[in-house]
């Protein structure tokens, strides 16, 4: 039976993720099915976002959630949420999956930042979360080109910023600082607290 | 890199674009920085609405597959956490020195076993296993073996000994202490040890025996290295002798 979870900021009577996760932690094998329902959508999503071949996402997709079961006793609601936790460990996963293939190929590097660079606009139309998806792209329109085309490359990408600044033709500093007033905007735009 | 270039990498580090290097300098700076936390968690999050933007949705099988493999799969202890950079867990300080030793441990009987026998891949870590296990139910001196083997320091020496068995020499010279790992000894004739030596430079100091009993042990060798160059085996009469009675089975020069 599939269990109804809120994964966002809706105030709701479901079970939330955090409590879900806590629950799993003490082995509940029903509880992670629910917190699977809840989150496979996105960590799929950010994980195919970044590698883009499917079968290569699906399986990291696979060992983040497996993870997710086996490291939910050390997850500690204090230190952000359960949705955080868990697409921040879909992204690095997918991140260091697709830098580990590119030490492994040795390939060219321009070229394969050239063949990476995206069409922006290609992400959000794998978007789902209508709302969310909304949401963010109005706030991702509050950032400067520079800005965005920044925090695109790094998140949706997986590239360094010392990528990112070769893709974009920017010199380093500058791609440090702008990745992160970029996101200073967009967490105002989005309310997002931690 | 200055503190104010580490205050500049906050959105760098959410979005996981820093290089390893960079990652592991700003997570020390994090800890000693508690606006650049704040500002990281907040960062952080943001990116992880990034994330909720792309959702896509599984093949219906994945979620089957997904539960079945969890089944199998024990979960970690609460009680070493794990910070938010996940693929590499810290652990508490007993724990960390006790999974350095067994990979130090097992790559070292690996590399004796395969020296010894230049077995199959399954064959060495069974061997691996095994000297492991040796090694664990060994109570004297496991500790100090320990020690040597996680000693940052360590370096290690593999030797081939007459009779196709291997060994393998662990030196930390901060430790001043020497381990030595016996992989496919044959047992020695009645009445006779296997004696250890240290060579300080052409005279030989006895570094205690091996169990006569196995073919593959641990052995912390007796005494400090002291400067020893290398070490050497001999075969003795039982107890030991206060200077080798015969000819060295190995002699096997520290590492530098």
């Amino acid at each position: 039976m599939k269990e109804a979870v809120h994964i966002g900021r809706n105030p709701s009577t479901e079970p939330d993720l955090e409590e879900l996760v806590g629950r799993v932690a003490l082995g509940d094998e029903k509880a992670f099915a629910s917190v699977y329902d809840a989150v496979v959508s996105p960590v799929l999503g950010v994980v195919r976002a970044v590698l883009r071949d499917r079968a290569q996402s699906e399986e990291v997709a696979q060992e983040v959630l497996v993870e997710v079961w086996r490291t939910a006793p050390r997850y500690r609601s204090e230190r952000g949420t359960a949705i955080n936790w868990i697409l921040t460990l879909a992204h690095r996963r997918a991140v260091d999956r697709v830098r580990h293939a590119e030490a492994v190929a040795a390939r060219d590097h321009k070229a394969a930042l050239l063949d990476r660079t995206p069409e922006y606009d290609e992400v959000a139309e794998q978007v789902e979360t209508r709302l969310e998806r909304e949401q963010v792209r109005r706030c991702l329109r509050t950032l400067t080109d520079i800005q965005r085309q920044a925090v695109t490359l790094a998140y949706y990408r997986g590239l360094t910023y010392r990528q990112v600044a070769e893709s974009l033709v920017l010199p380093l500093g500058t791609v440090k600082t702008r990745l992160r007033d970029g996101l200073i905007r967009l967490r105002d735009c989005l309310g997002v607290t931690a | 890199m200055t503190t104010a270039e580490l205050h500049r990498m906050t959105g760098a580090y959410a979005l996981h674009a820093l290089s390893d290097e960079e990652r592991d300098a700003f997570e020390r700076h994090l800890s000693d920085c508690a606006p650049c936390a704040q500002e990281t968690a907040e960062l952080g999050a943001t990116a992880a609405r990034l994330g909720l933007a792309v959702s896509v949705a599984p093949r219906r099988e994945m979620r089957e597959q997904v539960l079945r493999r969890i089944a199998s799969v024990r979960q970690a202890s609460p009680s070493e956490p794990e910070p938010e950079s996940e693929s590499e867990p810290v652990r508490s300080g007993r724990a960390r020195l006790r999974a350095r030793l067994l990979s130090r441990w097992a790559l070292a009987a690996c590399v004796a076993a395969a020296a010894a026998l230049g077995g199959t891949t399954v064959w060495q870590h069974q061997r691996a296993e095994d000297a492991l296990g040796q090694a664990r139910r060994a109570e004297q001196g496991t500790e100090r073996i320990a020690a040597v083997l996680a000693a940052p320091d360590a370096r290690t020496r593999v030797a081939r000994l007459a009779g196709g068995a291997a060994g393998t020499v662990v030196v930390s010279r901060e430790r001043d202490q020497a381990v030595f790992l016996a992989a496919g000894m044959t047992h020695p004739p009645a009445g006779k040890v296997y004696q250890l030596w240290f060579d300080d430079d052409g005279t030989m100091r006895s570094a205690g025996l091996l169990d006569p009993g196995r073919s593959d042990q641990a052995v912390l060798l007796r005494g400090a290295v002291d400067g020893a160059s290398g070490m050497g085996v001999t075969v003795e009469p039982a107890g030991g002798s206060e200077q080798p009675t015969t000819s060295p089975l190995a002699l096997v020069d520290f590492p530098a």
